[in-house]
């Protein structure tokens, strides 16, 4: 691919170039959010509901302006906007009207010179509730949408018929980077508010809306975040730092604790899924039916598109010839649910790998070879009737993974056995399992969404070397956006030099740091930016454009140099601004399901190991091998780390992660309760990338941050399953699922 | 109350701290040395790891009054760059807000044991989450500094 790329810059598309904003972040200089500190700060405090569902009678601040030290207490009643909120419906209040409707819901928020003085005056705020009984359950709940999908003949028949239901518990992003913002009243009666965030433009959108603001008021600049996942998509302390600041007229930090955290951002839904996959005697899929409950919680978030995702790839990358699937999403008085990686697909790949794993079983088949017999492949058809039209090597994937080194047999040191450092064993009832799962994801936003990213691209002399500048709104999570918009100028201009600016919203648009999007969307607006920077520059020279490309600082045809892109640029920089999209979705038929309503598809496969101790019922997951394919790896070292990060990610859902809620309260918001993979819990990983080209894609590559946080679960459990022939229908798997 | 304390090799005093702020309070917020990270403020993460008389502490753990007359070290005062370097070598840092409190733990993890084994490395840094990475490729940044 190199060679076509026509670069011999270093740090270019393919290569591991460094991480911008590495060495700041080694030396702990790079400003996180709740880094952030300006001159007359006030701290800001947040009220939030104790109940799952009451009516609000009353909200009395008296007792809390009278503590010294406090500058505001405000409640909805000075929401100067809009009242409600929310990415897909407006329908969350930014301070609680006379109802709340989950435990935590924010009720008023305070502004002091402290951040304690802030906490102590909010608790002194007198509200008086009517409990109400909460709805816990989603079946009980008002449908908020359900997704059906109808392919072939609904009532398709088959000699071996499995079936299933599967449970999901509650899992949470936990980036380890509270939500944090820093509000900054300005002289023009607007606001600057810096702060961490996956997508500044829909902040900057809901939060003008409450705070009754035209957006050109409400300028918003990324803060460093420190991990995002999902649940950076809704508002949290946005809209409540910025009515403080130009309440007191002074700059106002909040910044959530990890309890706060854990009440203050959307979770992933917990799933209740129904599956019968019927086939053949030699294990060829003929027909899925399957229903799906996900548990939206209070409020609406991100949770249509949630189901979506959840129905439309919820059998698979298997080609099924008749399916008949439905999926729903309702409220309750639960936590809110909504965008977590995987976004859906997560759910329905544990429910319907289990049920490849019981067909395997069925048909006296091997797991892989069940799953091969069944995969989709490039020109299949998706339940949806869209056509796969890019790489879909599902069966080159497990067979990867198959074939990868074989874990290390089981040790006979205690640390490296189930229960490891707390030393419970040393080997007696410990049994060993191997499962294998694959899954698949959907790649930048679908059915039909105007989906688009900014980017501005300036190529200026400084110094008499040519420098690139890079502008666009896209949030750095974490994930290396930074060092891939450098890496996409570098090969498009052929300069070393490129200066990535902060993301802010004075440039358009770059869309979600979500979806796995942001390398193909933000990426593939950089490079049409370029693009169009080139064309001017070459405009410029006396001879057609035609075969000319610039590298290493000039300008070069295949005949050799063109000429020198210093002397071309001379004092006149070229700056373009595009925005860029991807190919059209559509909509899926209300009814039917029908529609191409995905971009691109995303396959990875994993096989993970595992040792479990059935006397305690602990399990220590021995190693994981999986295999993706990226279409290009822009930044190889990267992906590799988008891997292993979204791996982890979903061993934690298999064997610890779940937030608890009982009757509509959260019972584990602590990092001592709510627990997210250690070094000790992580295994070794094998990965495996493949680089198949998608013809529609920039560089032919494919999202990568989602695929590998869907399948790990599935494997770690189907590990599991075998090693202890225990069923397993819900995760996280607890020590009592193991055990009695 | 007034606490003097040496931190980074300079004597610092902060006034007006209040009793129950932590050293990672009095870090952060009053004297201008956010590295150390705020991840829990509950002792679970390691995020806010500094030395604290040359022994790793978690910042959230210690009340700011306890630290009177005694020295503190953070991320942003190791004059070695060998971990940090190596952390960026090999792609250990994603977000970054695990890494300041990951830098100290195997910094002094490689002061006590030069050449840790691996089952030494997640015992040593077991107190230190990390939601990015899934700690593959800060084990290497491991190796790596230690073969240096
Ligand atoms: S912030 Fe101190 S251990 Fe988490
Ligand atoms: S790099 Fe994000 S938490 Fe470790």
């Amino acid at each position: 691919m190199k060679q076509l790329l026509q670069t011999r810059v270093t740090g270019g598309v393919g290569d591991s170039a460094a991480r911008p904003d590495g060495a700041l972040k080694v030396r702990g200089e790079f400003a996180f959010a709740s880094d952030l500190w300006a001159d007359r700060m006030l701290w800001g405090a947040t009220l939030r509901s104790p109940h799952p569902h009451a009516r609000i009678l009353g909200i009395d601040i008296t007792e809390a302006l009278r503590v010294p030290g406090v500058h505001a207490v405000l409640t909805h009643e000075d929401v100067p906007g809009s009242k409600r909120y929310g990415l897909e419906i407006a329908d969350q209040p930014v301070l609680a009207i006379d109802e709340v409707r989950y435990a935590g819901e924010p009720v008023a928020i305070v502004a002091a010179d402290h951040p304690e003085t802030a906490r102590r005056a909010a608790a002194r705020i007198a509200v008086s509730y009517q409990v109400l009984p909460p709805v816990t359950e989603a079946e009980d709940g008002q449908v908020l949408r359900h997704v059906p999908i109808r392919r072939g003949d609904p009532d398709a028949t088959a000699e071996l018929v499995v079936t299933g239901e599967y449970e999901v518990g509650m899992q949470d992003q936990a980036f380890l980077g509270p939500e944090a913002g820093l509000a900054v009243p300005a002289a023009d009666g607007g606001v600057d508010l810096y702060l961490a965030t996956q997508w500044l433009h829909a902040d900057q959108r809901q939060v003008a809306a409450c705070l009754g603001l035209p957006p050109a008021l409400v300028r918003l600049t990324l803060a460093g975040v420190g991990g995002a996942f999902g649940a950076r998509e809704d508002i949290s302390m946005q809209v409540h730092a910025c009515m403080l600041a130009l309440r007191t007229g002074r700059p106002v930090k909040m910044v959530y604790g990890r309890e706060e955290s854990f009440l203050g951002h959307v979770h992933r839904h917990p799933a209740k899924l129904r599956y019968e996959h019927g086939a053949t005697r030699d294990g060829r899929l003929v027909y899925v039916k399957a229903r799906i409950m996900l548990d939206g919680g209070a409020y609406a978030s991100s949770s249509a598109a949630v189901v979506a995702n959840a129905a439309t790839l919820g059998i698979g990358p298997y080609d099924v010839p008749n399916v008949v699937m439905d999926a729903y999403v309702a409220y309750t008085n639960n936590p809110p649910c909504g965008a977590m990686r995987g976004f859906g697909a997560v759910q329905a790949c544990f429910a319907y790998e289990s049920q490849m794993d019981k067909l395997a079983a069925a048909a006296g088949l091997d797991p892989v070879e069940v799953r091969i017999r069944n995969a989709l492949r490039e020109g299949a058809r998706m339940p949806t009737g869209q056509v796969v039209d890019g790489p879909a090597p599902v069966a080159e994937l497990l067979r990867r993974v198959q074939a990868a080194p074989p874990a290390p047999p089981r040790s006979d040191d205690p640390r490296l056995l189930p229960g490891g450092v707390g030393n419970t064993t040393h080997g007696e009832g410990v049994v060993r399992g191997v499962g294998y799962a694959i899954g698949i994801k959907n790649v930048c936003f679908s059915e039909g969404f105007d989906d688009y990213a900014t980017a501005r691209v300036r190529l200026e002399l400084i110094s008499g070397e040519p420098v690139a500048f890079v502008h666009t709104a896209a949030a750095e999570v974490g994930q290396g956006l930074v060092t891939v918009q450098a890496q996409v100028a570098r090969t498009e201009l052929g300069v070393e030099r490129v200066v990535v600016a902060t993301a802010d919203t004075s440039v358009g648009s770059a869309g979600s740091s979500s979806a796995s999007r942001q390398t193909y969307m933000t990426g593939g607006a950089v490079r049409a930016a370029c693009a169009a920077v080139r064309q001017r520059l070459f405009a410029r020279l006396a001879r057609d454009p035609a075969g000319l490309w610039l590298a290493g600082g000039k300008v070069v045809s295949v005949d050799g140099v063109v000429a020198d892109l210093a002397e071309v640029l001379g004092d006149d920089p070229i700056e373009e601004t595009v925005e860029w999209r991807h190919r059209p979705t559509s909509p899926l038929d209300p009814h039917t399901g029908q529609g191409d309503a995905h971009v691109q598809y995303a396959f990875a496969a994993h096989r993970a190991t595992v040792d479990v101790d059935v006397e305690l019922g602990l399990v220590r997951v021995v190693e994981i091998a999986t295999a993706q394919d990226v279409g290009k790896a822009v930044n190889p070292q990267a992906v590799v780390g988008q891997i292993h990060g979204g791996t982890a990610q979903g061993l934690g859902l298999a064997v610890m992660e779940e937030i608890q809620v009982v009757d509509g309260m959260v019972r584990n918001p602590s990092f001592t309760d709510y627990l997210i993979p250690t070094i000790l819990d992580v295994p070794p990983m094998h990965v495996e990338v493949l680089e198949l080209a998608d013809p529609h894609a920039p560089y032919g590559l494919r999202g990568v941050g989602e695929p590998p946080a869907i399948s790990s679960t599935p494997a770690v459990v189907a590990a599991i399953r075998a090693a202890t022939g225990r069923p397993l229908t819900r995760v996280p798997v607890r020590p009592e699922h193991l055990i009695g | 109350m007034r606490i003097t304390v040496t931190v980074n090799g300079q004597q610092r005093q902060a006034d007006h701290v209040w009793a129950g702020e932590s050293l990672l309070y009095l870090l952060r917020e009053r004297l201008g040395l956010p590295g150390a990270k705020n991840a829990c403020e509950q002792g679970e993460c390691g995020s806010c790891t500094v030395y604290l008389d040359g022994e790793p502490v978690c910042a959230c753990l210690v009340a700011a009054g306890q630290v009177q007359g005694r020295s503190v070290t953070t991320v942003e005062g190791l004059a070695a760059q060998r971990v940090q370097q190596a952390f960026l070598e090999a792609g250990a840092v994603q977000c970054g807000f695990c890494t300041p409190g990951l830098i100290i733990a195997v910094h002094d993890l490689l002061a006590r044991t030069p050449r840790p084994g691996d089952a030494e490395v997640r015992e040593a840094l077991a107190g230190n989450l990390c939601r990015c990475t899934g700690y593959e490729k800060i084990l290497d940044a491991v190796r790596l500094a230690a073969s240096r």
